[in-house]
């Protein structure tokens, strides 16, 4: 059967209400003013990054919201959109020292969320760019959360930058990629807006390689930063059926969202999910919230060894979808050009981490959509054709410099999903900026002042203490053993 | 269950919690309310020639979402006629003939105290209260603190009462003064039967940044308030205890105010040397019910310690309280981390890292276990005890209690006090100590 809209506009709205509402203003007060002002803290640590959250939350805490979005988004320009989409859980939040104390960490995604919200709502621009360029341009190749990160801070470090996206929007996958009731796209909009007015030049519907060459480039700018993010389709599941109409991307099936009225997002009654990572976990809610019947996460392996993080897990649980573990499709079967369900096999996990499949345990489900969500591809054969010498693992990624984002072509840097697999919208803004860093180092010669975690490590007998320990941020680690010797 | 009932220059109530002469003790209707609650004095709002109030009375200092540390007011003293009050106390002496029902006056003449005692008797009062105290309004007029600042006034205007006085007299001490003693010398001289403080302290709480005008905002326009509540609980204590450890003040029996927000604090008062309690801010906060905290509390707490009255407790601490100069200078006292309860907030590091003595570094945490929120490789603190002069800044700002202990460490030194140190280096009999590195 093909697949249809099942909501009024109405409903389907309420079922995509904001996972995590905004903070009202005594909700901020109280919650901000549990914090403790710990010094050297561990979640400044935990950010990707290294947002000085103790700082911007002592700001909101004292209702000084403007400058505490500015702590916020001159560290992470897409502070807005990592207050929403960070897994918290596992990062700053997951870093709190109240977890020791009283086992409720500070809300600080919320409380990030709060203090960026107001900036954007009332226009007020917080970042600058220096009047004075220093005469250098750099070329970002990608509009995603890497290149922005990396965008942004070239821009504050004086330069004169120039943006290539293909979409019709800047933001990458935190435009088009992010769970509906996670964070409106508008959120990431407001962001490359705010990019833009710091001088960041963004040329959308432009494809670099067709619209413009490489070369071109490479004349025009001094340096160029590649964050070309992964493919969005992903692996193939290489089984009879996977070309039929109601098997699709997650990816994709998310993006419907934002390019669509909620309403009119089509689904079957029974949605199978294939994988169970965070994307998977992020579709399969999405069609329960949009009223399949039954939405079901179909997972080759046990239930301890899925990837998805555990907060997801259990959230996708409370809005009602199901989990089958140790099963893996064969078929994707049809009717009349249409799926009609799927041939399915029993696995078990062997002494290796790998999924057997059980000889003999075939069995057959309806479903009327398919969605997969299997690992991302990486852009390999693009990333070949724009730069037949660039260096590229085994596993796809570019390779790079962890610390700088150089590549073995000198004046190419990267960073982000491309560079690192597919992580966190919060790696790729933190990556971006670390390969800026990188970048003004490689054409200046200077190192850009402040580490992007601030600490207060380093500081050294006999001015201190003694602070005898290495700190934790590796670009400061690095800094910290040089002067050692 | 320790009996808490007491016995103030006279005044007998059946417990020490006593409603302050403020807003709270205005009228009968509320006498009857604090009485049913528990309390087991009532001072009446000051009875004078009645005034006329401002709108916008009060202002506060919060700490974050901790309403009222700190309370300011500009209300004067009662706005209702004298009869009216007088009448009302004999209504609800009537009641209530086991509670404390003291009258608070405020007048000039020698004549209109004669008048207001005698009025004060006749309405059945227990006692009376003289407010030398009221640090706004009431002093623009010659009186309130304009007369507790002045110890001749006091004692000269306490002399004229003590003509007319059948029942117990309470003199109420200004702390705006630079020393609270010679007003209750003067009060004691003058033949008064005890006194009370603090009454409340000159203050502006804060500017409004958009009118440019401090709070209370009156049409434009702020005054001076008194303040109040849990902030100047410290500066009543050490008040009270000059006056306490004061010889010429000895077996003055005093009426502690300031602060009072639960037994504890009340306790402090008692072991500083107060035979009762005054309390206002705490009822302005949550109503009169909130003395059942304070009884079962100061109840338990007796209880706990084998006492079997409330005045048992009073004067306990007065002679802890010593000059500077007879302090232990070979007194040693150290910070100790517990591990088990730190949490890694760092705030005792930085502490005492830029504000204090340099004696807390950060090591490896290897050896320590981890709790759920810890980063691994996070640097923990470690009190470098050969630098630690034990100052208890770490202890106080730790966010954890019982983490940071200070103990004591044995010097083997003899007792020496600053005074035995400068006699010795006099007699020759000891070097003197090097400074500080």
């Amino acid at each position: 059967m093909p697949l249809k809209s099942f909501l009024t506009a109405k409903v389907a709205a309420e079922n995509m209400h904001e996972k995590k509402p905004k903070f009202r203003p005594q909700e901020a007060l109280v919650e901000a003013e549990r914090c403790l002002y710990c010094f050297d803290a561990p979640c400044i640590a935990a950010c990707p990054t290294g947002i000085d959250i103790p700082s911007f939350i002592k700001k909101i805490a004292e209702k000084n919201l403007t400058s505490s979005a500015r702590v916020i988004l001159e560290s992470n320009p897409l502070g807005a959109s990592c207050a929403r989409v960070c897994p918290v859980e596992v990062l700053c939040e997951g870093a709190c020292v109240m977890l020791d104390r009283d086992e409720k960490p500070l809300q600080i995604g919320r409380l990030q969320r709060y203090a960026t919200d107001h900036v954007f709502e009332n226009n007020i621009q917080v970042l600058r760019a220096p009047a004075k360029k220093n005469g250098k341009s750099v070329a970002v190749i990608g509009g995603g959360p890497a290149g922005l990160g990396c965008a942004a801070e070239l821009a504050q470090l004086g330069y004169s930058v120039t943006v290539f996206e293909k979409d019709e929007e800047a933001g990458g996958l935190n435009t088009y990629g992010i769970a509906y009731y996670k964070m409106r796209p508008d959120v990431s909009i407001e962001e490359v807006e705010m990019i833009k007015k710091i001088g960041v030049k963004i040329k959308t519907g432009v494809e670099v390689g067709k619209k413009i060459k490489v070369a071109e480039l490479e004349k025009k700018f001094d340096a160029i930063f590649i964050g070309v993010g992964l493919s969005s389709n992903a692996l193939r599941l290489n089984i009879p059926g996977e070309n039929l109409p109601e098997v699709v991307e997650a990816l994709d099936f998310i993006r419907e969202l934002h390019v669509e009225p909620l309403h009119k997002v089509k689904l079957a009654r029974r949605v199978a999910v294939i994988g169970c990572g965070n994307t998977a976990i992020d579709a399969v809610a999405q069609a329960k919230r949009l009223g399949a019947e039954e939405a079901i996460i179909l997972y080759r392996r046990r239930e301890q060894d899925m990837p998805a993080y555990p907060h997801e897990y259990a959230s996708a649980k409370g809005d009602g979808a199901e989990f089958w573990f140790n099963v893996l499709p064969v078929e994707v079967l049809e009717k009349d050009g249409h799926v009609t369900g799927l041939k399915l096999v029993r696995t078990k996990v062997n002494d290796q981490g790998k999924a057997e499949i059980i000889p003999g345990s075939e069995f057959v489900e309806p479903f009327g959509m398919v969605i997969k969500a299997l690992t991302q591809a990486p852009r390999t054969d693009v990333l070949k054709r724009l730069f037949p010498k660039l260096k590229i693992n085994k596993d796809g990624t570019v390779a790079r410099n962890e610390v700088t984002g150089q590549t073995n072509l000198k004046h190419v840097f990267t960073a982000g999903d491309c560079a690192n697999g597919g992580r966190e919208v919060v790696n790729a803004v933190g990556e971006g900026r670390k390969a800026a860093r990188g970048i003004h180092k490689w054409l200046t010669g200077e190192a850009a002042v402040g580490p992007i975690q601030k600490t207060r490590y380093g500081v050294k007998k006999p001015y201190g203490s003694g602070l005898d320990h290495p700190v934790r941020a590796p670009e400061l680690e690095e800094e910290y053993y040089a002067k050692q010797k | 269950m320790a009996d808490l009932s007491i016995n103030l220059a006279g005044i007998k109530s059946p417990n020490p919690f006593w409603v302050a002469s403020a807003p709270p003790a205005n009228t009968a209707y509320q006498c009857h309310n604090a009485f049913a609650a528990g309390w087991g004095g009532f001072v009446w709002k000051t009875i004078g020639t009645p005034i006329v109030n401002v709108s916008s009375r009060y202002s506060a200092l919060n700490l974050g979402q901790m309403r009222m540390a700190g309370l300011n007011n500009i209300e004067l003293i009662s706005d209702r006629a004298p009869e009216t009050n007088f009448r009302e106390i004999k209504e609800c002496k009537k009641e209530w003939p086991n509670h404390a029902i003291i009258a608070s006056l405020m007048t000039d003449t020698r004549d209109n105290w004669h008048d207001f005692m005698k009025r004060a008797r006749d309405a059945g009062a227990d006692g009376v209260e003289l407010n030398f105290g009221c640090p706004h309004g009431m002093c623009e007029r010659g009186m309130g603190s304009a007369v507790g600042q002045n110890p001749e006034v006091i004692e000269t205007i306490v002399g004229w009462v003590m003509e007319a006085a059948e029942i117990p007299v309470i003199v109420k001490l200004t702390p705006n003064v630079t020393s609270v003693v010679p007003a209750a010398r003067a009060a004691k001289r003058a033949g008064a039967d005890a006194v009370s403080l603090i009454n409340t302290i000159n203050s502006i709480t804060q500017v409004n940044m958009e009118t440019m005008c401090p709070e209370p905002y009156v049409a434009g326009l702020s005054t001076h308030g008194g303040y109040c509540g849990p902030a100047v609980k410290p500066i009543a204590l050490n008040m009270l205890h000059e006056i306490a450890s004061d010889p010429q003040c000895e077996g003055l029996p005093i009426s502690g105010i300031g602060g009072i927000s639960n037994w504890k604090d009340a306790a402090d008062f008692i072991a500083l040397g107060a035979t009762g309690v005054q309390v206002c801010t705490a009822i302005m906060h949550y109503g009169f019910r909130i003395v059942e905290e304070m009884k079962d509390g100061l109840s338990d707490f007796l209880d706990s310690k084998g006492m079997k009255s409330v005045n048992d407790l009073r004067g306990l601490a007065v002679k802890k309280v010593t000059k500077w100069e007879n302090l232990n200078l070979n007194y040693k006292r150290i910070a100790t981390i517990d591990y088990d309860k730190c949490i890694n907030c760092n705030l005792c590091y930085i502490a005492c890292e830029d504000g204090a003595h340099q004696a807390i570094a950060l090591i490896s945490p290897d050896g320590h276990d981890l709790g759920p929120g810890r980063l691994p490789g996070k640097l923990i603190p470690k009190i470098l005890e050969d630098v630690c002069v034990g100052c208890n800044l770490c202890a106080l700002v730790c966010p954890v209690d019982d983490c940071i202990v200070m103990v004591d460490v044995p010097t083997g030194k003899k007792h020496m006090s600053w005074k035995q140190y400068q006699e010795g280096l006099a007699a020759g009999k000891l070097k003197p100590i090097p400074a500080h590195p």
